[in-house]
């Protein structure tokens, strides 16, 4: 048999970079003109509302049992209404983390972002929320945290909250309690 | 019982940084080169899918649309279907069911991307897949979701980056031999660890290059196949499942989607023992993880031992009792989003003809698997092939 792509004529073609460069492309831009306005809704209006006073809201479902978090007004697997609410605690261990040096246009940053997905305690096993951990001292962040590791919401000062995920600036590892496992 | 479908043929672009052409005049390339593979005109194709990601790499609202002219659509039935990086898997699934459904005898499948177009990088355009309220206030891009998953994929089972970096050296070498590829290279597990660290545990060579490209297969109803080629390769099995979107209320060690989809696929192609039955396989490698993630999850590997099979080579190409991605994947040929799920249908189609040329796996393998992962990390969808 032979290979197929021998006898073709292959399309796609690239640009050098020094054609960019050197205007060798003719190129149109436009921005859309596109904003948003998203409605909270129900269940992350009343978790905003919690945040605001410091606080982290759950639900619980009567059909599965979980305690949720982020909250929603209804399960979506039992697919029925969710009308109670928990409030759970401001700690939490860290279930999975990144060390991000870029951001999203993949410029680079000296100061690592530490996204992580924190279960918090009060709800059920294995629900998390992503957020953000404070970037350990040290050049390789990664050694010092660890699947496990517990942590504390620090919050804005009371004046400074507004109903947002970022009412919690980041979450502080716990000292002495780092190698706390599953 | 649906009636059985098979690709009788396929095309692809070169797969690049930043095409000359526009999307469409990719997708037109990608779909008179699959037309040309079997001898056919637009006049014989009965209908047409179309499989394309965000709207916003190309900053055109209704896509589908602005592709329909390159993809051959007018005047014909038309459908574009979505499932973010799961599209170039889940477009041929679309076909078969137009085929197998016995509404239509040939089918048109073209999956297309150019990220390039979108400024100053494409990866702005996966900001928007984060929910709005609790999670884009915090600032992530999308090396967040895949550097999450990999670590808790490697906690779960004690797999090291090193351990992970051999799917980098082995699909870009794969793609040495791949007349289309955009980041073929021969490289080392060293040179993979040195590489920048993006978002530990991601580094640069872990991840797939932004690219515009397109594919495209000719489908056809038994009948009307056997009229048309004496090598036709059949889709014997076809699956898809979605899991949750509250991504991180599950444990992302394990895509039990992606095991839902391919049991599906199996059940359907009276598969009973993967491993023995399946010959060689083209699993999603958007990040050199997700290869290895994505065999277990297919049942193609043990829970957290694809490490330990990649290391002893069962995974190679020439030699490995399973070849994986002998395209080169993502990682090596590129990653046009859409168009990088249906290369690997491609691939599969040329392996089981035997006309893979250099890459061709040896022991004229009878029947492969290819599969593709998106939507935000829940959407799994398999395609199972074979010349039987
Ligand atoms: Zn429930």
């Amino acid at each position: 048999m032979t290979e197929v792509a021998q006898n073709v004529k292959w399309i796609g073609e690239n640009w050098k970079k020094e054609e960019v460069l050197h205007g060798k492309v003719f190129t149109f831009s436009d921005r859309p003109q596109a904003r948003y306005a998203w409605d909270t809704g129900e269940a992350i209006g009343r978790y905003l509302a919690g945040f605001k006073q410091g606080k982290i809201l759950g639900v619980r479902c009567r059909g599965c049992q979980r305690i949720m978090v982020p909250p929603r007004i209804f399960c979506e697997l039992c697919f029925r209404d969710i009308s109670e609410w928990v409030t759970l605690k401001e700690t939490g261990r860290i279930r999975t983390f990144s060390v991000c040096y870029v951001t999203w246009d993949m410029k680079r940053i000296r100061k690592p972002q530490i996204p992580a997905v924190i279960e918090i305690d009060g709800a059920s096993e294995g629900m998390g929320i992503l957020h953000l951990v404070e970037a350990p001292r040290g050049d390789k962040p990664w050694e010092r945290l660890r699947a496990g590791t517990r942590v504390q919401a620090v919050w804005k000062p009371k004046g400074l909250r507004r109903g947002a995920v970022t009412d919690i600036r980041f979450w502080r590892v716990l000292t002495g309690n780092a190698n706390a496992g599953h | 019982m649906a009636r059985r479908v098979a690709v009788i043929g396929a095309g692809m672009t070169r797969f690049v940084r930043r095409a000359k052409e526009t999307s469409r005049e990719l997708a037109f390339g990608a779909s008179r080169m699959a037309l040309d593979s079997c001898g056919l005109s637009l006049n014989d194709i009965d209908c047409v899918v179309h499989g394309t990601a965000p709207d916003a790499f190309d900053g055109f609202h209704m896509k589908g649309e602005y592709l329909s002219d390159g993809s051959g659509a007018f005047r014909k039935p038309y459908l574009r279907c979505y499932v973010g990086g799961g599209t170039g898997v889940f477009a041929p699934i679309q076909g078969w069911m137009h085929v197998a459904s016995g509404l239509f005898d040939t089918c048109l499948v073209v999956c297309e991307e150019k990220m390039s177009s979108c400024q100053p990088h494409p990866q702005g355009a996966f900001n928007s897949i984060f929910d709005h309220t609790t999670e884009r206030p915090l600032g992530p891009n999308l090396l967040w979701i895949f550097a999450l998953e990999m670590n808790r994929y490697m906690n779960a089972y004690g797999i090291s980056q090193r351990d992970i970096a051999g799917v980098s050296v082995k699909n870009k070498k794969n793609a040495l031999d791949h007349p289309a590829a955009q980041v073929a290279k021969e490289t080392t597990v060293e040179e993979v660890l040195a590489s920048e660290v993006l978002a530990w545990p991601v580094h640069r060579l872990m991840v797939s290059p932004v690219s515009d490209g397109a594919a495209a297969v000719i489908l056809a109803g038994e009948e009307k196949a056997r009229r048309l080629t004496d090598r036709p390769v059949w889709i014997q099995g076809v699956g898809w499942d979605l899991d949750t979107s509250y991504w991180t209320n599950r444990d992302l060690a394990y895509p039990q989607y992606v095991e839902n989809a391919a049991r599906r696929a199996y059940r359907m192609a009276g598969v009973r023992e993967p491993r023995k039955e399946i010959h060689l396989a083209e699993p999603y490698d958007p990040f050199a993880y997700k290869e290895l993630h994505h065999l277990e999850g297919l049942l193609l590997s043990e829970k957290g031992k694809a490490p330990e099979d990649l290391a002893r080579g069962r995974f190679d190409r020439e030699k490995g009792e399973l070849p994986t991605c002998p395209s080169g994947g993502l990682m090596g040929v590129g990653n046009p989003i859409a168009a990088a799920g249906l290369m690997k249908i491609c691939e599969l189609f040329w392996q089981l003809r035997g006309e893979a040329g250099k890459r061709q796996v040896p022991g004229k393998p009878e029947r492969g698997l290819a599969q593709a992962w998106g939507d935000l990390m829940q959407v799994g969808t398999v395609v199972v092939m074979g010349i039987k």
